[in-house]
């Protein structure tokens, strides 16, 4: 055979186009992912003026940030996906998707392709906006948050792929995936930073799954990371993202049931 | 290109497919399928085809058994199966969003060699249809939709789960000379239906599945010898079956009577029917509604859910 063979990059790259299309066709989806992360932080701003942000060397700016990027993640990049995960298998799509070359892991990347670049893209419009109209200031360290964001949107792509395994329609998916977007706001550090909560508090919620991700974007941010407290949230980020995938590949759903 | 022609392109050894509440779905089939070949797969819904096309398209792994597609595990070995492969499941599989052309776009991105859009398109009668949401199409329209897809990278085998279910007549038609072409072209055809004409048209070699087990296969010639030719026919008002001549001695070895409706099982349909038209002829009546048959796939196929009630 001359057949030109397919590629991974290829075959995700056709994947990835057709979901973006799906992405712009569907109003609730991009109500979802374009609007709640820019309209819910500004929502949230007379609260964070309440804040004793001074004491602990916290601004405006930077506890906007984070809690914009940590919205784009949730919303843009979590809840969505939740959504279209669902949606497909409903549809049999991911099942027909595995009668041809596409592998697994192709499968599940191609399909979250086109809400990882919108939260990718959203975040650094979201930071920019947050440098130039909040005073948040320059990253002191890009690094670690450009490593943060990472994480946290590979993250947000296997959970919200874990959730949609345990939900059953397209409808439900805006209920089971309230509790990781409610537990995260409060717990993560999106909308109230881990700074202000009590200690014992504290040290519970950092190591919720997306805590990790949000510490290195604002401590990447304002430099007001120890080199020990970012050694220790890569590796917890690095420790939720290995058991995230591991979880995915062993529990995901990949037809509706009987 | 492996041109023997003996080559078994598809190997199902002691097939069983055991599902998670323990229902077992497919219980030891054996059957294999040489290149060039059109097999179907027949069965009454839940008789298991499903089933087995899943385990052979890689879907699903064995609970028993083996399977070989082109001499590979189809669910182990997928990347050296798949490019090879092409199938139509028995329903559905696409966005509703997106569009004929979209979804084949997307799919020839997917496939190895695939031909161009518009030729797949064409190739099922769907050019027209290209710009239209795939939610817009009627249900044929969607199944030919399916079979251009499974068709885009001129696969070696064809899985093709029930793909005429829902088309009007000459939609059928047509997907049978779409399949008939293909098989001279040197395809390999699986494919699963409850059409016995379907099956009786278009296949080399079939095995009827019943609960989970082939309960015949063969030829349809040679699953239909041995199976009894069908004579019916209407007796007109004061004429009852005891008015024939004696019935062995037509050589009719079964008969059932519905109302004024006599049917008639026979080995020698000839000499029955012979018995039967000079019995007519002589006693000056008419038979209404007069049909026969020689032995035919629907008679196999019902003689063997007859024999399964018997055994439950």
């Amino acid at each position: 055979m001359n057949a030109v063979a397919t590629t991974p990059a290829g075959r995700m790259r056709a994947l990835g186009r057709a979901e973006l299309s799906l992405l712009g066709r569907n109003r609730n989806a991009v109500v979802t992912a374009l609007f709640v992360p820019l309209a819910l932080p500004f929502s949230v701003r007379p609260a964070i003026d309440q804040m004793d942000l001074k004491g602990e060397g916290l601004s405006v700016g930077s506890v906007m940030l984070t809690a914009a990027i940590g919205f784009s993640l949730l919303f843009a990049v979590y809840s969505s996906l939740v959504s279209a995960f669902v949606a497909r298998r409903e549809e049999l799509v991911l099942k027909r998707l595995r009668t041809g070359e596409l592998g697994d892991s192709e499968i599940l990347a191609g399909t979250a392709l086109p809400a990882v670049c919108l939260g990718f893209v959203q975040s650094v419009l979201l930071a920019a906006a947050c440098v130039l109209l909040l005073d948040a200031g320059a990253p002191a360290i890009p690094q670690l948050a450009f490593l943060g964001l990472l994480f946290g949107l590979v993250l947000c792509a296997a959970l919200a792929a874990l959730t949609a395994s345990v939900t059953r329609t397209a409808e439900s998916a805006q209920v089971t995936a309230l509790p990781v977007v409610l537990v995260s706001m409060m717990g993560s550090g999106i909308i109230v930073p881990l700074q202000l909560l009590s200690d014992r508090v504290a040290d519970v919620c950092r190591f919720l799954p997306l805590s990790p991700a949000i510490r290195l974007i604002g401590g990447g941010w304002t430099g007001d990371l120890s080199a020990y407290d970012a050694l220790t949230a890569v590796l917890t980020a690095l420790a939720w993202t290995v058991l995230a995938v591991f979880a995915v590949r062993r529990w995901f759903r990949w037809e509706p049931r009987r | 290109m492996d041109t023997n022609e003996h080559e078994h392109v598809i190997e199902v050894t002691d097939l069983r497919r055991v599902y998670g509440g323990g229902f077992e779905a497919v219980r030891g089939i054996t059957f294999s399928v040489r290149r060039g070949e059109v097999f179907a797969l027949l069965g009454t819904n839940g008789a298991g085809k499903t089933s087995t096309v899943e385990v052979l398209e890689g879907l699903a792994a064995p609970s028993g058994g083996r399977v070989r597609v082109l001499g590979h595990d189809p669910h182990t070995e997928r990347a050296a199966v798949r490019p090879r492969t092409g199938v139509m499941l028995q329903e559905g599989g696409f966005p509703s969003e997106l569009t004929v052309a979209e979804t084949a776009r997307m799919w020839a991105g997917c496939t190895s060699g695939a031909r161009p859009v518009a030729e797949a398109l064409a190739l099922v009668g769907l050019e027209r249809r290209a710009a239209v949401r795939v939610k817009q199409l009627s249900g044929g329209e969607r199944r030919r939709l399916d079979l251009a897809l499974a068709l885009l990278g001129e696969p070696e085998v064809l899985f093709l789960d029930e793909p005429t279910t829902g088309l009007d007549a000459e939609g059928r038609r047509d997907t049978w000379e779409l399949v008939r072409a293909l098989r001279d072209g040197g395809t390999t055809v699986l494919l699963t239906t409850h059409y016995l004409e379907e099956a009786e048209g278009l296949a080399d070699r079939l095995a009827i599945m019943s609960e989970g087990r082939i309960a015949v296969t063969g030829t349809p010639a040679e699953v239909t010898a041995g199976r009894p030719s069908r004579i019916s026919f209407e007796l007109p008002a004061g004429y009852f079956v005891g008015d024939l001549p004696p019935l062995g001695e037509l050589g009719v070895v079964g008969h059932e009577v519905d109302g004024r409706v006599v049917r008639l099982r026979t080995h020698e349909l000839q000499r029955a029917a012979t018995g039967v038209l000079v019995w007519a002829e002589r006693a000056g009546i008419e038979l209404r509604r007069l049909e026969m048959r020689s032995a035919s796939l629907e008679e196999a196929f019902l003689g063997i859910a007859r024999e399964q009630e018997v055994a439950v």
